[in-house]
């Protein structure tokens, strides 16, 4: 109650930057959030409003806040990556892959081909499911309520798989240093195949339903243009960025694992609107498709995780990693003090630079176009306060 | 460009500049009151850093040289020439102030509240630098490594 | 042939034999509005649950499918549940106009059967200005939900209520321009008459295109003005959390709710009676075969086939499309709607007046 008051208080009385910034008197300061329909999360906005315009947009963040950096700091190099799962929940296997990556790389450790292959499967399904949600999640937010149940229905398929091969649905904890943690189920390739094959029409049907709907289109067009410059300035990556015109995907940038040995396209589009957003990710979608089929009858035989020691020391020194999430760059720091534990970890979480480009590109705009907007930046609020 | 070429670039620009490369990135160390100028110059001029992919803080007090030592640290990359730097500026730990640059890197703003949040670095001239993730009272920097809290941390 | 027209004969002349003509008036007051109230609570009941199979039909889920055979007793529990419910007043409500509001959108919407026919001679009042009276009063309901949205003393609500008084009053304009047209094609107010000048054909077959202008345009109008996605912007749940009923709960909440579903019903009956010709069966020409077996379907039947038929339409669009936004909203009414069917309006009545129509 206490924290409430004192946040309305200094929006409606304080302006930060001065200038522009300066709140009229007839302004209107709403919460959205934290328990809001269309904030996905613990997310709050205080949103001062002039009748039904925006004028200003303030994140209030923390409460979903777990310090999970802190907590990383006294995990061990396998224990801290079971963590990162619950950041970005709907990709938790590119999180885990992420974190694994970084402490192969302090290790200096070869990754079997089998297990790389592997891993670009599962990170690829996973994008699938993430934008399968997205996709629903967005329709919702603008009013559309059917198309959330047909995104499901898809997502429900791959979360089966990931079940069946990883023992869990949504944290899946599959990725280890050196490899994965199980060999792939003997169903694995065949439901995989059977996926696809459905999803590729289904796909059509979601055009169908959202992309080509006129009342979408006229919500999404024009609203919340991103600059490429500002893009950049922001900080934004993935779909967000690219939906602006700026080549950034990590996949093609600075290619890990097998993805410079597969045909997919980085898809960018110049708009930098909700709608380009929107398309970007709807066409992710089939090249997801397209890296998954080229993967998947071609898994090599061999071992699926190389030999490690039991307790894992990454050498003095900083190690990066970068890897491309549903959402955008997901970066791993680690600072190590030779011991078996990370000294100092960061987490570079996309949405959390996505968020920061909200209040720049809502201003001015109906209280309608924000769900159109925080609906195409795909927030997911515990990679935001991690 | 190379490692080589940015080290030129850097040494014209800002002669007592140290060096790292034993990591993936070519590191250089700036000191804390030449930080200001040299985060414009990176931005506008020949090396064209105009990405911060990550900012953040690491406290050395748990390690025998650095008691009194924190150290900034900017991932930099251009989407120009893609070639990317690792910038680092060590502060004083019991009295950590440093230039914003959230005028130069829009997404440096919310980065810099949280690490004001979680280590209590004081950003000068920063537009509005107050707690992001923690609430308003809490008291103690949580990522700096004497931060005790006996009911919610828990030893292993 | 079984009427509902002679039961209602023979019981008004039971009470006028019985009583002296006032009390067998008051009498007849009574049993009209038992028979309201009945019609109301199973209304409600009915078009809840037929939302709720509806959505989940196309949302390829089951939908409710516990409670009684097939889930049919569903909105009955619900109903039980609401009355169980604390009714929460917020403390800085204005705590009159909050509990009056969704009693004026209630009685608003009961005011609005009073002309509509149910069947052959099954009519509450046959007012020579039926029509008229529906839309003047189907108007009233936007002061119940700026009432709602005002006293709440909450910024969503106020918010919500202020788009839905902008909504609704914009979009009056088309509905009545739609239903003026059925006037002119009919020469008449009174809804006994429009229905009666129906017999030969619905107008939404004679009246040529524009009478089917006229009707999508009405079918739009009318979900605008009953709130109804892809217009509901008053309550726009993503938005503005529940609009203008934010704060209610209990049995206040379940007024607006109710009245909501009897507000779809009433615009679907008028649409039905306008266009559709209400209880008259399905004519062809001069099949005569064919229109004597439609003449057995019982009137109620037709009127109450034509009204589904609308109100499912209405559900369809809810659960297809997105929302609009506020201001697509408003130049959707002023910059399109309006002049079309002023214009639409203007070849109706060339149509009337040289006999065009079949």
């Amino acid at each position: 109650m206490y924290r409430e008051t004192q946040i309305i208080e200094s929006a409606k009385t304080t302006s930060p930057n001065g200038g522009p910034d300066a709140v009229d008197d007839g302004a209107l300061v709403i919460n959205v959030g934290p328990q809001h329909p269309a904030t996905h999360g613990v997310l709050h906005l205080v949103i001062t409003l002039q009748g039904e315009t925006i004028q200003k947009i303030e994140p209030h963040l923390g409460y979903i806040h777990r310090s999970i950096e802190k907590m990383c700091e006294s995990l061990s190099y396998r224990q801290f990556i079971y963590v990162t799962s619950r950041m970005d929940y709907l990709s938790a296997h590119i999180n885990n892959h992420g974190c694994a990556l970084c402490v192969e790389k302090g290790l200096q450790l070869e990754v079997p081909p089998r297990a790389q292959v592997i891993r670009v499967l599962m990170d690829e399904l996973t994008r699938i499911a993430s934008h399968e949600l997205w996709w629903g999640a967005m329709a919702m937010d603008l009013g559309a309520f059917t198309p959330f149940f047909y995104a499901f229905r898809e997502r429900e398929t791959i979360n089966d798989i990931m079940e069946e091969t990883c023992g869990a649905r949504l944290t899946m904890n599959y990725m280890v240093p050196g490899g994965v943690m199980y060999d792939i189920h003997p169903n694995f390739q065949k439901r995989v195949k059977d996926f696809i094959q459905l999803f590729t029409n289904k796909i059509d049907e979601y055009d169908d339903l959202v992309t080509g709907n006129i009342i979408f289109q006229n919500r999404t067009q024009g609203v919340g243009v991103l600059t490429a410059a500002d893009a950049i300035s922001y900080g934004c990556t993935g779909p967000v960025a690219r939906g602006s015109g700026v080549a950034c995907d990590i996949r093609k940038l600075y290619p890990y694992e097998v993805y410079n040995k597969v045909a997919f396209d980085e898809i960018i589009e110049t708009a930098g609107d909700s709608y380009a957003r929107y398309l970007v990710r709807i066409k992710e979608l089939k090249q997801s498709v397209r890296i998954v089929e080229q993967l998947i009858d071609n898994i090599p035989e061999g071992d699926f995780q190389a030999k490690t020691k039991a307790v894992l020391k990454l050498p003095k020194g900083e190690f990066y990693s970068r890897v491309e999430t549903a959402r955008g760059e997901f970066g791993v720091y680690i600072v190590s003090e030779g011991g078996t534990t990370p000294y100092r970890i960061k987490f570079r979480s996309p949405g959390f630079s996505n968020l920061s480009a909200l209040d720049h590109i809502s201003r001015g705009c109906k209280i309608g176009d924000l769900m159109a907007i925080m609906g195409t930046l795909d927030l997911v609020i515990p990679d935001i306060d991690r | 460009m190379t490692n080589e070429e940015i080290k030129q670039h850097i040494i014209t620009g800002l002669p007592n500049a140290s060096f790292d490369e034993t990591g993936e990135w070519l590191q250089v160390l700036v000191p804390v009151d030449a930080w200001k100028q040299f985060a414009q110059w990176l931005r506008s001029d020949a090396l064209q850093m105009d990405f911060l992919f990550c900012l953040t803080c690491v406290d050395w007090a748990a390690t025998p040289a650095g008691k009194a030592l924190l150290t900034m640290v900017y991932h930099f990359t251009s989407t120009v020439f893609r070639h990317t730097l690792v910038v680092k500026v060590k502060l004083d730990r019991n009295n950590p102030e440093i230039e914003t640059i959230s005028d130069c890197w829009r997404t440096a703003e919310m980065h810099e509240r949280e690490v004001f949040d979680l280590f209590g670095v004081q950003f000068l001239h920063h537009p509005d630098l107050r707690r992001l993730v923690l609430t308003d009272d809490f008291e103690g920097h949580p990522l700096r490594k004497d931060f005790e809290d006996p009911i919610n941390m828990i030893k292993l | 042939m079984f009427s509902l027209e002679h039961i209602t004969d023979f019981i008004q002349q039971w009470l006028y034999a019985t009583f002296n003509p006032t009390m067998a008036l008051i009498l007849e007051c009574v049993i009209v509005m038992l028979l309201v109230i009945g019609l109301f609570a199973v209304l409600g009941l009915v078009l809840v649950l037929m939302e709720r199979k509806v959505a989940a039909r196309m949302q390829i889920r089951l939908g409710p499918n516990r409670v009684g055979p097939k889930g049919m007793l569903q909105t009955a529990a619900d109903t039980l549940k609401l009355m169980m419910k604390e009714g929460l007043t917020p403390d800085g409500a204005d705590k009159f106009l909050f509990n009056l509001a969704p009693f004026i959108v209630m009685i608003a919407a009961m005011l609005i059967m009073a002309p509509i026919a149910f069947a052959k001679g099954f009519q509450i009042w046959d007012i020579n200005i039926g029509v008229l009276y529906v839309s003047a009063v189907s108007s009233v309901s936007v002061i119940g939900i700026l009432m709602a949205g005002w006293a709440s003393n909450n910024k969503y609500s106020l918010l919500g209520a202020m788009r839905s008084g902008a909504q609704i009053v914009s979009y009056e304009l088309s509905a009545g321009l739609s239903i003026i047209s059925i006037v002119v094609l009919s020469g008449s107010l009174q809804v006994s008459d429009i229905i009666a000048s129906q017999q030969t054909g619905w107008w939404l077959f004679r009246g040529h295109i524009p009478a089917i202008i006229a009707f999508v345009i009405f079918i739009i109008a009318v979900t605008a003005e009953t709130n109804r996605a892809p217009f509901d912007l008053a309550e726009a749940e993503s938005e503005l959390t529940a609009g203008f009923h934010t704060e209610y709960s209990g049995m206040k909440f379940a007024l607006f709710f109710l009245a909501e579903y009897i507000n779809i019903f009433i615009v679907c009956a008028i649409g039905a009676t306008l266009f559709l010709g209400g209880w008259m069966p399905l004519h062809i020409g001069h099949w005569e075969g064919f229109n004597q077996i439609m003449d057995y379907i019982p009137s109620s039947l037709w009127f109450l086939g034509k009204t589904f038929f609308l109100i499912f339409l209405i559900m369809w669009f809810r659960w297809t499309f997105p929302r609009l936004r506020v201001d697509q909203l408003l130049s959707l009414e002023w910059k399109y709607l309006l002049p079309i069917s002023m214009f639409n309006l203007l070849l109706i009545t060339l149509i009337a007046i040289m006999g065009w129509h079949f």
